[in-house]
């Protein structure tokens, strides 16, 4: 019987994704062993904090005073920089990608399967994690979301022997695979030729091919490049940005890998960004006014597109209501410098996700 | 055999604690071999109390280990299931054996759990077999007899109340 049962779930779930629902029932009861098991790390971790001396602490605040503001700096000069791509484009009747938004996860300390590289981190289903969508650190590429259950989900790290991203040559934008190698530090680029224009000390970036990853993040540096003339391809290995075993916090990200043409008329995308100044300025003298755009943003689970709307319909341009997400990340920095609400979170869109639903609803 | 007390909940207690050592953040060069310890303590319980953990404690046991370590639906659920099956077919002659050749046993049963699932795994999509795949199989064996003494003084602690 159970033998029976077994085998038919075996099947079941090889062929297809009706068992996710099962999964997600069961693991509910599991989860609560996976944050007992992680609660020892976190404990010492903030014993650590709390015992830490006050010089260090104000060493460490007034280093990453100064990171925030060398950061803000150049994140202003990027906003501009955008808007003018998104222009320049506009101009040449071309398409554009958006932004994307970001959620912090923390990882868990536990050791699902010691032969494959996959971590687990705490938000799950719960906060809109769905499988299939890129993880992040500071530095660069970790992963992509494989499996996402109600409190928790698995990561695939870039490293897994079963994973591979598609890259671009930063410097001459070569495109190409990076396959995992089971090792932390490693990956390899299998499927380039002989005389590759490729040398050791490139970055690879992300070529936003295949949908998963949005373009332009560093991925990996080339560190060892062995030509072998009896073979077809050449022996590429490459060590990736992010830090994969020393993070504690990943960034889970939502992108809309879809492209949004500027030229289509009915679309509403043109006169947004063109009223983006006007409803910022809007924004600077009704305080309120972005409020309400927090209050909707916490009701709809993963939205940002509401604060979008709200925006949208203070400076007059009507338009229907956008798919989820879209522009949220790209109308979240005029909102950040307007100095509401938002501005007190750093990560603006990551940390509205968590805002409470009731801050403010007057409308 | 007065073997009928055990409360179920005592020996959940000690599958839920393997199933937190087999999650459990190892240091890498541990990691690797890592035996399957809720397999050790379900064989232990269904060899010491057979009418209290049976075939059906067992399937769902792998069911849930399966759902902690993220694979597909049924793998450790088929591997558990069959281990048992053996281990309550064989109950009564596990009990007289000492220990050197109970270590044996669960050797094999551990050897075959492993082959089972490397053969599961390579049917879903071809696995590269490494010497240290077998490694857990070498270091349950040599767990069995702490599992043993512990489990035994869960059990009989139980008794004497």
């Amino acid at each position: 019987m159970a033998i029976i049962a077994s085998v038919a779930l075996l099947v079941t779930e090889h062929t297809s994704h009706r068992l996710d629902a099962l999964r997600a029932t069961l693991s509910v009861i599991v989860d609560p062993l996976k944050y007992l098991v992680d609660l020892p790390t976190v404990l010492i971790a903030q014993t650590a904090n709390s015992i830490r001396s006050y010089s260090a602490l104000k060493d460490e605040n007034a280093r990453l005073r100064d990171e925030q503001f060398i950061d803000r700096t150049r994140l202003l000069k990027f906003d501009s920089l955008e808007k003018e791509n998104i222009r320049l484009r506009a101009l040449l009747e071309n398409s554009f990608k958006l932004g994307e938004q970001l959620l912090i996860a923390e990882l868990l300390s536990i050791n699902t399967a010691p032969y494959e590289n996959i971590v687990v981190v705490n938000k799950g289903t719960r906060f809109g994690v769905h499988p299939q969508q890129p993880v992040l650190d500071a530095n660069g590429v970790v992963g992509q979301v494989f499996r996402a259950l109600p409190f928790s989900s698995e990561i695939m790290l870039i490293t897994d022997p079963n994973h591979a991203i598609p890259v671009q040559v930063n410097r001459n934008g070569l495109l190409t695979i990076a396959v995992g190698s089971g090792q932390l530090n490693r990956l390899n680029l299998p499927f380039l030729p002989n005389n590759a224009d490729i040398r050791p000390g490139d970055l690879l970036i992300t070529s936003g091919l295949g949908g998963t990853f949005p373009s332009g993040y560093p991925v990996a540096v080339v560190d060892d490049f062995t030509p072998m003339t009896n073979k077809p391809f050449v022996n590429i290995t490459a060590t990736p940005k992010a830090m994969l075993d020393r993070n504690r916090e990943l960034l889970i990200v939502w992108s809309d890998s879809s492209p949004v043409s500027l030229s289509t008329p009915q679309k509403p995308k043109s006169p947004e960004i063109q009223s983006h100044e006007p409803a910022a300025e809007l924004e600077r003298k009704t305080p309120e006014g972005a409020h309400t755009g927090i209050a909707r943003d916490g009701q709809s689970a993963r939205s940002g597109a509401a604060h979008e709307s709200s925006t949208g319909a203070r400076t007059g341009t009507a338009h229907s209501a956008p798919p989820a997400q879209t522009r949220s990340a790209h109308e979240a920095p005029a909102a950040v410098r307007t100095g509401t609400a938002r501005a007190s979170s750093p990560v603006g869109t990551g940390a509205l996700r968590k805002a409470p639903a009731g801050t403010a609803n007057d409308e | 055999m007065m073997n009928n007390y055990y409360s179920f909940g005592r020996i959940m207690l000690t599958i839920i604690m393997a199933m937190c050592l087999r999650i459990a953040p190892w240091p890498s060069f541990l990691a690797g071999m890592n035996p399957d310890w809720v397999l050790l303590v379900l064989i232990y319980w269904s060899v010491a109390v057979p009418e209290r953990v049976g075939i059906f404690h067992a399937w769902t046991i792998g069911l849930l280990t399966d759902v902690l370590t993220g694979r597909v639906f049924g793998q450790y659920a088929l591997t558990y299931t069959l281990v048992i099956y053996v281990c309550l077919m064989l109950h009564k002659r596990l009990r007289q054996f000492p220990l050197p050749q109970q270590e044996l046993f669960i050797f094999f049963c551990l050897l075959f759990s492993q082959i089972l699932l490397f053969w599961l795994k390579n049917i879903q999509h071809p696995a590269q077999l490494q010497a240290s795949f077998w490694l857990p199989v070498v270091t349950g064996t040599v767990c069995w007899p702490l599992i043993y003494m512990a489990l035994r003084r869960v059990r009989l602690s139980r008794r004497r109340k």
